[in-house]
């Protein structure tokens, strides 16, 4: 009895059709390139796709309360830039405070974002339009016509490269991608804010009249957001070793195509940490893939829409399916 | 109340954020414009694929100088405190001087055609001999300077060309053939003559660098020397990091035995370097690359992902522009094509005056300038 619960658990979670979809693409890649299931590769596939992981988390939330922030990766460059032109100018050297100025620089620039949109009722993807120039504007300005290059960033460059945060056995940046999830996973599960935040995703009035502050929700929501930007703008720099005004331009497509590949509804109140998790890996598995498998270099972009389509689909097929059956079950 | 505090935050977080945005901008613009200028650079060098066809005119082999003596030479650069302008201006500074000129240099204080206009009119009316420009703009800089020239001043650009009707001709720092030719000895070199060898672009529809990929590939052709060379794969990084990393991860595990990698762009460049340095990877890379950005990579031992790589030297692109504007004033040339001068000192002297592909001539300053271990040091804070 217990045994079949599980696996009715397991059977009619949202997650299982990804996880399916992951497996799949994975087993095909390894067929074609059997050096892709290595340690090394998975590793620099979880590195250089950490950014638009830890951001997929902020924009989950975004889309839980049925919101989208398309000004991420504007924060992101802002704070990248000024920590890359601080180092290059000599001005700080400690790599704590270089994460510490960008993680405040992003949280404020989320902060200001959600002021305009939920004092202000602004339609968040206007809003966050205005402020995607806002920002990215502000990067170059911060730049002065100027990259931090590697020779420029010092110490900070080598954070990427080290692992005491994981005590030696997990790579810093990789640290701090489990950190966040492991930290959003007991929010959205666990907390009142969490069970707040899909509240107001599903039915804000409902959640007004329930005695929650709907407009603060939305503000820490955002602000929130803006924190994990200005967390990736840091990491970002020391994982390319490189700080330029246009960093990451147009990546904020990727982080809400991750959240609606894993199962996040763009209406709101529905996804979960797991589902952003999966859209992310299923996509940096695409991004890594391709060029691995011999895909013609001018075919590469096509062919990655295609396959997120077609992950998109799968996933809704299958999980009308899961529904259909759950639903079958309940009636007898 | 809670109104009030929220307008307040809100007044503070905006401040804050301006403060932050102009805090940097108003401390003196150190390398201001730079990454415009190797951009304007790169522009300039895609439409001269003619660069080595030669004369068919024959021209006039008189040296240019002695005419010089108390002749006035002005050079409008981009724009103040932009340490590349610096350099041209000190390249173009030193030959004028050496020829015995007077040598007036401006930097207008913004980086506008609108503040260049306003510096060139001022120099039509101290009567100077000849105005060399690095245009900020192609066309809006017309009337000022087809005023110029009508008042019998010789007019030519150096770094970045105004239109053919502005200009009587345009010192264009590198040419495509030039680079190709650069990029694939450096290959052969790194290479030790054999072997695999990939190239790690920008976009697949990148003009310069499509350019300069298809004169590598004909250099390699047409030369036997290269038959040991093979080109296994042209990878596009976008100019992103993240993607650039990502295809050059692709290239090491597709090709175990890769030598070398080319990067002609200077995001994708970097972006290998620290993917081969941080993974002690036996590839190495050349390309074309910012010292700044590259200075932590470049290095002969094996601690280093790149032996040498290319870019142009201002110096020198200001030296040129110096050379063609007493050519012009002292009638050596006209600024037609097939015309030729001498440049006392430079590698590639004598100079032909070639058609830059938009109408009007240009020539081209040689091959493009090395940067290795022994000058990188001295280069990096440049630009």
């Amino acid at each position: 009895m217990e045994k079949k619960s599980v696996w009715k658990k397991i059977t009619s979670s949202r997650e299982t059709s990804l996880v399916i979809v992951l497996l799949v693409l994975v087993a095909l890649i390894s067929i074609k390139n059997p050096s892709f299931l290595g340690m090394q590769n998975i590793l620099e596939i979880l590195k250089n796709n950490s950014v638009i992981m830890i951001m997929a988390l902020g924009m989950l939330c975004v889309l839980l309360i049925g919101g989208i922030d398309i000004s991420i990766t504007s924060s992101l460059a802002f704070a990248g830039m000024t920590v890359g032109m601080l180092f290059k100018n000599g001005v700080i050297h400690s790599t704590l405070l270089g994460f510490v100025i960008a993680m405040a620089i992003g949280a404020v620039c989320g902060l200001v974002t959600g002021l305009i949109i939920a004092k202000g009722n602004v339609t968040p993807i206007i809003a966050t339009m205005g402020f995607m120039y806002i920002y990215r504007g502000f990067a170059y300005l911060v730049a002065n016509s100027q990259w931090a290059g590697a020779d420029a960033l010092g110490d900070f460059k080598n954070f990427a490269l080290e692992s005491y945060l994981g005590l030696g056995f997990l790579n810093n940046v990789l640290f701090i991608v489990l950190i966040c999830y492991i930290v959003f996973f007991v929010i959205l599960k666990w907390t009142k804010f969490g069970r707040n935040i899909y509240a107001v995703g599903s039915n804000a009035e409902a959640a007004q009249i329930s005695g929650i502050n709907v407009a603060r929700v939305k503000l820490s929501v955002y602000t929130m957001m803006g924190f994990l930007a200005g967390l990736c703008g840091a990491l970002a720099v020391t994982i390319y070793a490189s700080a330029q005004p246009n960093m990451q331009q147009g990546k904020e497509m990727d982080v809400i195509a991750a959240c609606v590949i894993g199962g996040v509804s763009m209406n709101g109140g529905r996804g979960s940490v797991g589902g952003a998790l999966l859209g992310a890996l299923i996509l940096s598995v695409i991004a890594k893939a391709l060029p691995l498998v011999g895909i013609d270099a001018l075919a590469q972009n096509t062919v990655k829409g295609f396959i997120i389509i077609v992950v998109i689909v799968l996933n809704v097929v299958t999980q009308r399916m899961m529904d259909k059956s759950n639903l079958e079950r309940r009636e007898m | 109340m809670r109104k009030k505090v929220f307008s307040v935050l809100l007044c503070a977080a905006m401040a804050t954020s301006m403060l932050a945005g102009c805090g940097d901008n108003s401390e003196p613009a150190s390398n201001g414009g730079t990454t415009d200028d190797a951009n304007a650079n790169n522009d300039a060098a895609g439409g001269s694929d003619d660069a080595d066809a030669d004369d068919a005119a024959g021209g006039s082999d008189d040296a240019a100088g002695g005419g010089a003596a108390g002749k006035k030479f002005a050079l409008v650069t981009k724009s103040a405190g932009n340490p590349y302008n610096e350099k041209e201006a000190e390249g173009f500074e030193d030959v004028i001087n050496s020829l015995g000129g007077e040598c007036i240099i401006k930097h207008p204080v913004a980086a506008t055609a609108d503040a260049q206009v306003s510096e060139i009119q001022s120099l039509i009316s101290q009567g100077v001999d000849s105005i060399c420009v690095a245009a900020n703009d192609e066309n809006a800089l017309q009337a000022a300077l087809e005023d110029a020239m009508a008042a019998g001043i010789k007019v030519s650009c150096l770094d970045s060309k105004t239109n053919a009707a502005s200009r009587m001709t345009f010192a264009n720092q590198a040419g495509t053939t030039e680079i190709g030719q650069a990029l694939m000895d450096a290959v052969y070199d790194i290479a030790g003559g054999e072997g695999e060898w990939a190239i790690l672009s920008a976009t697949s529809q990148a003009t310069n660098q499509n350019a300069w990929i298809e004169a590598m590939k004909s250099i390699m052709e047409s030369d036997s020397k290269y038959a040991n060379l093979n080109l296994v794969e042209v990878a596009y990084g976008d100019d992103e990091p993240q993607k650039s990393t990502d295809q050059t991860q692709a290239l090491l595990s597709k090709y175990p035995n890769l030598k070398v990698i080319c990067a002609p762009t200077t995001v994708g460049i970097a972006a290998a370097a620290k993917v081969l340095q941080d993974q002690s990877s036996s590839v190495k890379l050349t390309g074309l690359g910012l010292p700044s950005e590259m200075a932590a990579y470049i290095g002969d031992d094996d601690a280093h992902s790149c032996p040498y790589m290319f870019l142009w030297n201002p110096i020198d692109v200001g030296r040129l522009g110096a050379y063609i504007s007493a050519a012009l004033v002292d009638g050596t040339i006209t600024g037609a094509a097939g015309e030729t001068f001498t440049a006392a000192g430079m590698d590639n002297s004598e100079y032909t005056i070639v058609d830059a592909g938009d109408g009007g001539t240009e020539v081209i300053l040689g091959a493009p300038f090395k940067f290795d271990p022994s000058n990188i040091g001295d280069w990096k804070d440049v630009y």
